[in-house]
């Protein structure tokens, strides 16, 4: 609660809001003991008084009623009717929403075409009509307003849950025996109140802004009672020559409607999870760099990562995701970069091109050269003509890296375009020859196709077709088949070893399967919280790796043909990277694990082969 | 040998393109009829690419979703309506994404506490005692009771889900993809763990996962399911070490494995469900291929031993 309260003042529009709002709400409940004249006391001799005159602050209306007692008193009964009617919409909206969610099929389809009917009136059409069934009155304006935003709440909330009737802990309930009424009131209405919560502090403010119209056409609140829409009517007749009366309640909405509107926009923030996390937060377009010095340059490698730290900043908490990672990459060559997740392999690789988001990503130390050219803070205008032309990356899901609505082919063009500014014809020729390039069968068709029309391995395909684009020297390839099927992982690999060996490309290849990397790269690099731990040649390092978490991680992986066995285990966790233990961060989880380990740094040592460890399994 | 689970022709349809009335644009068969036997105590590994029917299948076999046709018998009881609380107490499930599966508003008590009180009516002192000697069977702290599902790793948050599927204290296990969202490390631990609790509690697995080699470490005897249908089934230990049927050599070949050069073939993909073809799935990849496997469905038929494949024209082992 105190998280929720501190992220929605953080919020300067949102605070300014609660503030206004909290003012207008404490007047309207203090009202009755103000001391102010009776809201219906008329006097015709003062009538249209100016405000500030003598015992009248706001002066007057054309009864000679006092204007600042009748607009507390209006203000209150238009607050209570617009909390009320939100109130209303939003647990009969999300009742019905809740009940189309999750039973779906029938409920939903009648129900909702239902909704639709209703939405197809215009909305104050549509409260006319009720109120005029009804007869005109302020309880029955409530009931109209209520009504015509149900479908708003019914629609909104019927989309959040059919998100949550799929998810899995519904189908756990029901194998625990739970019924369907116990289910939607204990799994399914908990996750969607917040959902609730935020679409009714934005709606409130348009919920009184619709009473105020049904009380200003005579239908809402009955003379002599005020609310803000009937104090705006009788006002209308003398809008020139006393402006004032319209004036002040007219103020009165714009000042609730607004702090509603912002108060509610703030709720929703910090409600949010996704906006919680710093979604609204544009990332920079490269990564933050705030490096002390910048290592000598050295070496004639294609791609020189040397001693490279990006960390998280969030909040008080400092993550080193990526600890002085030193790695070479040469032409033609492809190394794999392999760890578990958490362990700074993703983070390396992003890195490269300044792609870590900022905030909260810091590049805080290192060098990343390309050809003897630092990249790390680069202007971004040469990064942008570096990335996808000199290194490109693929990633882990394609669905999600080609855009939806585009064709494959346009997207191709573009990458195309970007860096080399051919015509689109001669653009189109290169992408068929691209996808031709990639094995995808009739690429001259295929070109047109919709991401979605494509299966998870033609999806990849596209995806390297993509980074090829631009024949760069560099490939990046993150978990670029992790979410394939193994026949097509091995379809996927074959066609990367064979484009490296024809284009001469360089690949880093990130993963967790040490079985691709034996079979793809020529080098290993092996990472465990934010540090390389080992590296090798592959075939050197998976014969006898030197590093016992090498060697157990090794252990743990089942191979096939190994036929039924107790499989080898690494108790333990792998340490959190803002709480790294001094020392050798797997000493926690080492058999082999002596004071010293836990003791200063630990260096990585060798010449082809190094070693992060003090009783290095073999003699790198 | 007494039988743990049996299926009869289970099959499943899938509507596509439903319409308010009338009936609907075309239908998937997800699952082709399937008959299955497992033993007692067994370990049943069922192996699969995306796309072959092996969720809807063990959804079927839990009572998530009822058959469009065929029979479930669990020692011996037929169990056909999809009524999740008749099927809890005899089978239950292990799902792929641990902290999905765990309700994120509820404390790892309340989750643990719905099998006991709803299948069992279990209450007060007994519950407790029940809760803490699970969380005991799968090494957990019990203060981890009143914490909420975000606060644990992928592999406590398995245990957790394992140690409610073992509060209903089911005869089988369905355990779907269970370390797929899990690193290596981590993995078999929670493999090791699963091993130790069938001896324990006497427990038959269905173990589903699109991982060859996790699948051969902890099966008994493998069910290796294309499009839908069962190609092969057989001991863990004959099914990738001599394939019988041409898509379980595939599969074999196309594994990763450290010291073999990369293999598999270069193309080939999953037919169109909407529009099967005639005659077995397999075809447009199969080298042995021939007009008769274009025509006719293959039967899963004994090849040797307790070896079954569904193929017109078998490998030699």
């Amino acid at each position: 609660m105190s998280l929720f309260l501190r992220l929605l003042f953080r919020n300067k529009l949102a605070g300014f809001g609660a503030v206004v709002l909290g003012v207008i709400v404490v007047l309207a409940l203090l009202t009755p003991f103000l001391p102010l004249h009776p809201p219906n006391e008329t006097s015709t001799a003062n009538r249209y008084l100016r405000p500030l005159s003598d015992g009248h602050l706001l002066g007057t209306d054309h009864l000679g009623r006092d204007l600042l007692s009748r607009l507390l008193w209006g203000t209150r009964l238009s607050l209570a009717v617009g909390f009320a009617a939100a109130l209303i919409a939003g647990l009969v909206g999300a009742a019905i929403g809740v009940m189309a969610g999750y039973f779906g099929g029938r409920t939903d389809n009648v129900t909702m075409r239902g909704i639709d009917m209703l939405m197809a009136f215009p909305y104050i059409l549509l409260a006319l009509a009720i109120v005029a069934v009804l007869g005109p009155g302020l309880m029955n304006a409530l009931i109209a307003v209520a009504v015509v935003n149900i479908p708003f709440f019914a629609r909104n909330i019927r989309g959040v849950t059919v998100g949550i009737a799929h998810r899995e802990f519904i189908d756990a309930a029901r194998l625990a025996g739970m019924g369907h009424t116990r289910i939607l009131l204990t799994e399914v209405v908990p996750n969607i109140v917040p959902v609730v919560v935020i679409a009714m502090s934005t709606t409130i403010g348009w919920m009184i802004l619709e009473t105020a119209g049904l009380s200003f056409l005579g239908l809402g609140s009955q003379p002599p009672q005020a609310d803000l829409g009937s104090m705006l009517g009788e006002a209308r007749s003398a809008l020139i020559t006393s402006p004032h009366t319209s004036i002040v309640p007219g103020v009165m909405i714009l000042l609730i409607v607004m702090s509603v509107n912002l108060l509610g926009d703030g709720i929703r923030d910090a409600l949010d999870p996704r906006l919680r996390s710093g979604a609204l937060a544009r990332p920079m377009a490269a990564t933050r760099v705030d490096r002390a010095q910048v290592p000598p340059a050295k070496g004639d490698a294609l791609l020189d990562i040397d001693a490279l730290e990006t960390q998280f900043q969030v909040g008080r908490r400092t993550y080193k995701a990526v600890n002085k990672v030193s790695l070479e990459l040469k032409p033609g060559e492809c190394l794999g970069l392999i760890g578990e997740s958490g362990s700074g392999k993703s983070v390396t690789a992003l890195s490269v091109m300044g792609l870590v988001a900022s905030p909260p990503g810091v590049i805080t130390g290192g060098a990343v050269r390309l050809e003897g050219q630092d990249l790390i803070g680069a202007p971004y205008e040469l990064l942008r003509s570096l990335r996808g032309r000199r290194v490109a990356y693929i990633f882990q899901d394609p669905l999600s890296t080609l855009h939806p609505l585009y064709r494959i082919g346009d997207q191709l063009i573009e990458a195309i375009r970007v860096h080399d500014p051919v015509s689109r014809a001669a653009a189109h020729k290169r992408a068929v020859k691209l996808l031709e390039d990639v094995r995808i069968p009739n690429p001259a068709a295929r070109i047109n196709a919709f991401p979605h029309e494509l299966s998870g391995g033609m999806r990849q395909r596209v995806g390297i077709a993509m980074a090829l684009a631009n024949d760069p020297d560099i490939i990046i390839a993150d978990e670029p088949t992790t979410a394939l099927d193994v026949t097509v992982q091995a379809q996927i690999l074959a066609l990367l070893d064979e484009l490296r060996q024809r284009r001469g490309l360089a690949i880093l290849f990130i993963t967790h399967d040490f079985g691709v990397v034996g079979q793809l790269c020529d080098r290993v690099a092996v990472m465990y919280g934010g540090r390389i731990v080992e590296t090798g040649p592959t075939q050197a390092v998976l014969d006898a790796p030197a590093h016992p978490y090498t060697r157990r991680l090794i252990a743990c992986v089942p191979e096939l043909g190994g036929g039924r066995r107790i499989l080898a285990a690494i108790p333990g966790l792998p340490p959190a990277v803002d709480q790294l233990p001094e020392g050798c961060a797997f000493a926690p989880r080492c058999d082999k694990a002596q004071d010293a380990c836990r003791r200063g740094e630990v260096t990585l040592d060798g010449t082809t082969r190094k070693v992060r460890c003090l009783f290095p399994e073999v003699a790198p | 040998m007494t039988l743990a689970l049996k299926t009869t022709d289970l099959a499943r349809t899938f509507d596509i393109g439903k319409r308010l009335i009338g009936p609907p644009r075309g239908q998937v068969h997800a699952v082709h009829p399937v008959s299955l036997e497992v033993a007692q105590g067994e370990t049943l590994g069922i192996v699969g690419e995306s796309g072959c029917g092996k969720s809807t299948l063990a959804r079927m076999l839990v009572g998530l979703l009822p058959p469009s046709a065929g029979t479930i018998e669990i020692e011996g009881r037929a169990l056909d309506r999809a009524d999740p609380a008749a099927f809890g107490r005899l089978i239950q499930y292990v799902f792929q994404d641990p902290v999905s599966s765990l309700n994120p508003r509820k404390t790892i008590r309340q989750i643990m506490e719905t099998p006991l009180r709803r299948l069992y009516g279990m209450r007060g002192r007994a519950l407790d005692a029940r809760i803490a000697e699970l969380f005991d069977a799968v090494n957990l702290r019990p203060e981890f009771l009143d914490r909420y599902p975000h606060e644990f790793s992928g592999g406590q948050a398995q245990r957790i889900g394992i140690a409610r599927a073992l509060a209903a204290s089911p005869r089988i296990l369905i355990l779907d993809e269970p370390v797929s969202a899990l690193d290596v490390s981590v993995q078999a631990q929670v493999l090791n763990l699963l091993a130790d609790l069938k001896a324990e509690f006497n427990l038959t697995y269905l173990f589903i996962s699109h991982d060859l080699a996790v699948v051969e470490a902890v099966s008994d005897r493998i069910a290796v399911l294309y499009f839908g249908s069962v190609v092969e089934t057989g001991p863990a230990e004959k099914v990738f070490a001599s394939p019988r049927h041409p898509y379980t050599k595939l599969l074999a070949d196309s594994a990763p494995v450290v010291g073999k050069p990369l293999g598999g073939a270069s193309h080939g993909e999953l037919p169109d469900p909407l529009n099967p073809p005639p005659g077995c799935a397999f075809a447009s990849r199969c080298p042995r291929a021939s007009d008769l496997c274009r025509a006719e469905v293959p039967a899963l038929r004994r090849i040797e031993g307790d070896q079954f494949a569904a193929c017109h024209h078998p490998r030699e082992p």
